[in-house]
């Protein structure tokens, strides 16, 4: 039985067509995996698809029937009254979006939240739908359901606040369930178990469930058909089998291509003979935080210690909380350390240096990329000031300012930019683009070491593939060492020659890549390797 | 957003835009410069177009209603209210714009270092300023004149102080977001100074709130120095300042209008002015509203440029 059917769905912004002409349909049961980079309109499409859409100047026109029993009649969802969409919003459809700590009200309960729908759409009485509140927890596996429907959710971590998101869209039975890169924002553990949480209901509910990702190997273990959206059109429509076997367009291949994965004897050749560079030993870290109970202290890092060598890539992996970036804020002199030392040796190899004490002028030999693309240039200067900004202060580049826009122009071309961007501000380039701005600057200081802090965690998966790439060229052709810093077990083969797993601000496991994916003896790093998606699609019960 | 990236996209090269035609390109900020050029202009000249004497009493003709002899008519005690008007516009704007210029300088100041350095000196300057929050303006500013000689100098001062307050705390609380935002961060990595980060990065960014709250306290500078003068400690009679003759206005509003309509649309439209003004420029130095005005006029160009085209083809097809 289908549950949605879509024809001919197009979405224009003002003058712009965001969503040219998309057919589909999901059937009771099944899930509608919709993949595509950001800026494809994968998320408009469902949002205008359901009703949802709320972009100014937006014009939606085609049609999408939902059909929530087999004997009820279909409602048009494309222009249909205010009045309509509420009633069936939460009721026949419920909504799961990317980010769970911002989709939540702090100021209600869980209980109330996820008791909200019911009461509106089921007039259940309020003791009624606390009681199905509960039920629904325990059914998204929140532990003691009972006591945690009165928790707030600040009480909850980022993987049990999107079981409740979960449990809110599942709250009055919807006949279809859509997904808006509901993993996206967790940890690597945390998707599995939400995929596999997600899966389990639709099974015991026969929901019909539309999936949103820009990344196809979280597709391959949710969808039973597949559309790939390249800028609101579809480039491939078919089941995902076929898909993962033949993909038919290029595009999609190279999003097959790009999808990160554990593959045997992946990664760069091992180095045993680099010479150590930057040696960390009893890193202490502690944070005072100020809560309404009184002073706490945050043990961040926890006496880690690690080597990087010259010319390689050292990981640090860890899930959120694992202490991993605190690491590279100690070592960039943004956060102070609590005890140990860092010590980086110096180009003769004899000499060291305490890095973690170094004063401001000399940290020129420690270069850090962000994570956020979009907020680690500033918006106010143009691409060129920003590359140039070490150049200055370091005095670096030569003395006039003619001689540091070549230079300038000389870092652009390095990161495969034309130099003609130099004169661009930042809200004018891509994500991937901003980032090999950031990756310019980093440059520009002549780093001996780079510090790439989830340099690429918030990028679509086939421009973080060529990030990466880049990363790895600049690796050879300049002689850099990285520490890299990630979360992702799949890119972090690819790149690293030693890795150190980090869970709680302590060090898990450090080996060798190679030794570490082949047999890793951490009982927590099998759990990180474990939930990195598979290869192939995953075989449906 | 990132749409789908090529590993090298060839960037057209664009001359970009000058300020200033950014800013003339919204007709509302080129009538607020106009409109301004004209006060300020009116005001400095004043000496030689003002059509009578600041003082020239005539009590025969007092209160009369706007006339050709008296566009704007004449006060109490005969004077022409065109001309004080006039002379009275290079009073007020001087005692605005300097007053807002201390509290500009000083609040930014306060407000910059505080916000930037955080912990006990941001407590401690932040308490000054509070302290300084709490007087009611008025109060303030009288406090400050009465210990010093009233005149020109003491009541731009005053309001100065009065006004600072209120831009240590807009510039205290946009830098306190700008210091942990990302590229800050990226700054302290490299190693920038301090200053070089201040200026570089952080003024650059609080630049719009503060810009608004500029133009809002010019506007409201003038109706303060008004306040001051009718209390008998600003601009002291019979020297003109436009809220000095606006109180004054009030003990006649039944029978003369006009001694209050005049110096009351000159502060009005001043004002105005300024707000509208500093809208513009505030969009105009944001980089993100000059690639959308960009954007606005490559199209109108191109739209030109094929109207002339096809006007072009059309009139040679006639030709034949």
């Amino acid at each position: 039985m289908t549950v949605l059917q879509v024809r001919d769905l197009r979405v224009a912004i003002g003058e712009t067509p965001i969503v040219r002409g998309l057919d589909f349909s999901v059937d009771r049961g099944q899930t509608l995996g919709i993949v595509g980079e950001s800026g494809s309109g994968k998320s408009l499409t469902v949002l205008a698809a359901t009703g949802l859409i709320d972009a100014p100047g937006r014009r939606v026109t085609g049609s999408s029937v939902l059909r929530a029993t087999p004997d009820a009649a279909g409602v048009e969802l494309v222009g249909a009254s205010d009045r309509v969409l509420r009633s069936v919003h939460g009721d026949a459809v419920g909504f799961v979006f990317q980010d769970p700590s911002t989709s939540l009200n702090p100021y209600l309960s869980v209980g109330r939240q996820i008791a909200e729908s019911l009461e509106t759409h089921r007039g259940l009485s309020r003791r009624a739908a606390h009681t199905r509140a509960i039920a629904l927890l325990e059914a998204v596996g929140i532990p003691d359901p009972a006591s945690r429907v009165d928790a707030y959710p600040h009480q909850f971590s980022g993987g049990q606040r999107q079981r409740v998101m979960i449990a809110i869209a599942l709250a009055c039975d919807p006949a279809l369930l859509v997904a808006d890169e509901p993993t996206t924002a967790l940890d690597v553990t945390t998707q599995a178990q939400i995929i596999e949480l997600v899966q389990q209901l639709q099974h015991d509910r026969g929901t019909a469930v539309v999936w949103i990702s820009h990344d196809l190997g979280v597709i391959g273990q949710v969808a039973d058909e597949v559309l790939v959206l390249r800028h609101g059109e579809a480039v491939e429509q078919r089941p995902l089998v076929e898909v993962y076997a033949d993909p038919q367009h290029a595009y999609t291949k190279e999003l097959l291509a790009a999808r990160p994965r554990v593959v045997a004897g992946a990664g760069p050749a091992p180095e045993p003979t680099a010479a150590p560079l930057l040696e960390v030993a009893g890193l202490d870290v502690r944070f005072a935080v100020q809560t309404p109970a009184g002073r706490r202290t945050v043990h961040a890092v926890d006496d880690v210690s690690f080597t990087v060598r010259r010319g390689t890539t050292l990981a640090l992996v860890g899930e959120s909380g694992s202490g991993k970036s605190t690491i590279a804020n100690a070592l960039t002199g943004l956060v102070a350390p609590h005890a140990g030392t860092a010590t980086l040796a110096d180009a003769e190899g004899t000499g060291v240096r305490d890095a973690l004490r170094a004063k401001r002028r000399e940290r020129r030999r420690i270069a850090m990329v962000f994570q956020d693309p979009f907020a680690s240039i500033d918006p106010r200067r143009t691409v060129a000031d920003a590359i140039a900004e070490p150049l200055r202060v370091h005095r670096l580049g030569g003395a006039t300012a003619a001689s540091r826009a070549a230079r300038v122009r000389e870092l652009l071309e390095l990161v495969d930019l034309d130099p003609a961007f130099a004169e661009r501000y930042p809200h004018e380039l891509s994500g991937g683009q901003r980032q090999r701005v950031s990756i310019a600057r980093a440059l520009a200081l002549e780093p001996e070491l780079v510090i790439l802090d989830e340099a690429t965690a918030s990028l679509d998966v086939s421009v973080q593939a060529r990030v990466l790439a880049l990363l790895r060229r600049l690796q050879v052709e300049q002689r850099l060492t990285y520490l890299f810093i990630a979360h992702d077990l799949a890119i972090v083969q690819q790149m690293s020659h030693d890795v150190v797993v980090l869970r709680g601000g302590k060090v898990v496991e450090a080996a060798p890549a190679a030794e570490l994916f082949a047999h890793p003896r951490e009982e927590y790093t099998r759990a990180l390797l474990a939930a990195v998606p598979p290869d192939g699609p995953r075989a449906r019960a | 957003m990132s749409v789908s990236e090529p590993p090298v996209s060839v960037a057209a090269p664009r001359s970009r835009v000058r300020a200033w035609r950014l800013l003339a390109s919204n007709p509302l900020t080129v009538a607020a410069a106009i409109v301004l050029a004209v006060v300020v202009l009116a005001s400095m000249l004043a000496p030689w177009i003002a059509p009578y004497g600041v003082n020239q009493i005539d009590v025969a003709n007092a209160l009369t209603s706007p006339s050709p002899a008296h566009w704007f008519g004449t006060d109490e005690l005969g004077r022409d209210v065109l001309s004080r008007v006039l002379l009275a516009g290079s009073t007020s704007l001087t005692i605005a714009v300097s007053a807002v210029a201390i509290a500009l300088v000083l609040g930014l100041v306060l407000g910059v270092v505080a916000g930037f350095a955080g912990g006990w000196v941001d407590a401690a300057l932040m308490r000054i300023v509070d302290v300084m929050f709490a007087f009611p303006v008025l109060l303030l500013a009288l406090a400050i004149i009465a210990i010093f000689q009233p005149g020109m100098l003491t009541t731009t001062i005053a309001i100065g102080v009065v006004y600072t307050p209120i831009f240590a705390r807009v510039a205290r609380a946009s830098t306190l977001s700008l210091r942990t935002a990302p590229f800050v961060q990226v700054s302290r990595t490299m190693g920038t100074p301090a200053a070089s980060i201040l200026r570089r990065h952080v003024l650059p960014n609080i630049g719009g709130p503060i810009i608004v709250q500029t133009s809002l306290s010019l506007a409201f500078a003038i109706l303060s120095e008004a306040a001051l003068s009718f209390l008998g400690l600003g601009i002291q009679p019979p020297a003109p300042s436009w809220g000095g003759m606006l109180f004054t206005a009030q003990g006649f509003l039944a029978q003369a209008w006009w001694m209050s309509v005049f110096p009351g649309a000159a502060i009005f439209v001043t004002a105005l002015a300024f707000n509208l003004f500093g809208d513009g420029l505030r969009d105009g130095l944001d980089p993100r509203q000059r690639t959308i005005i960009e954007a606005r006029h490559g199209q109108r160009r191109r739209e030109r440029a094929a109207a002339a085209l096809r006007r072009d083809m059309t009139d040679r097809e006639a030709s034949r």
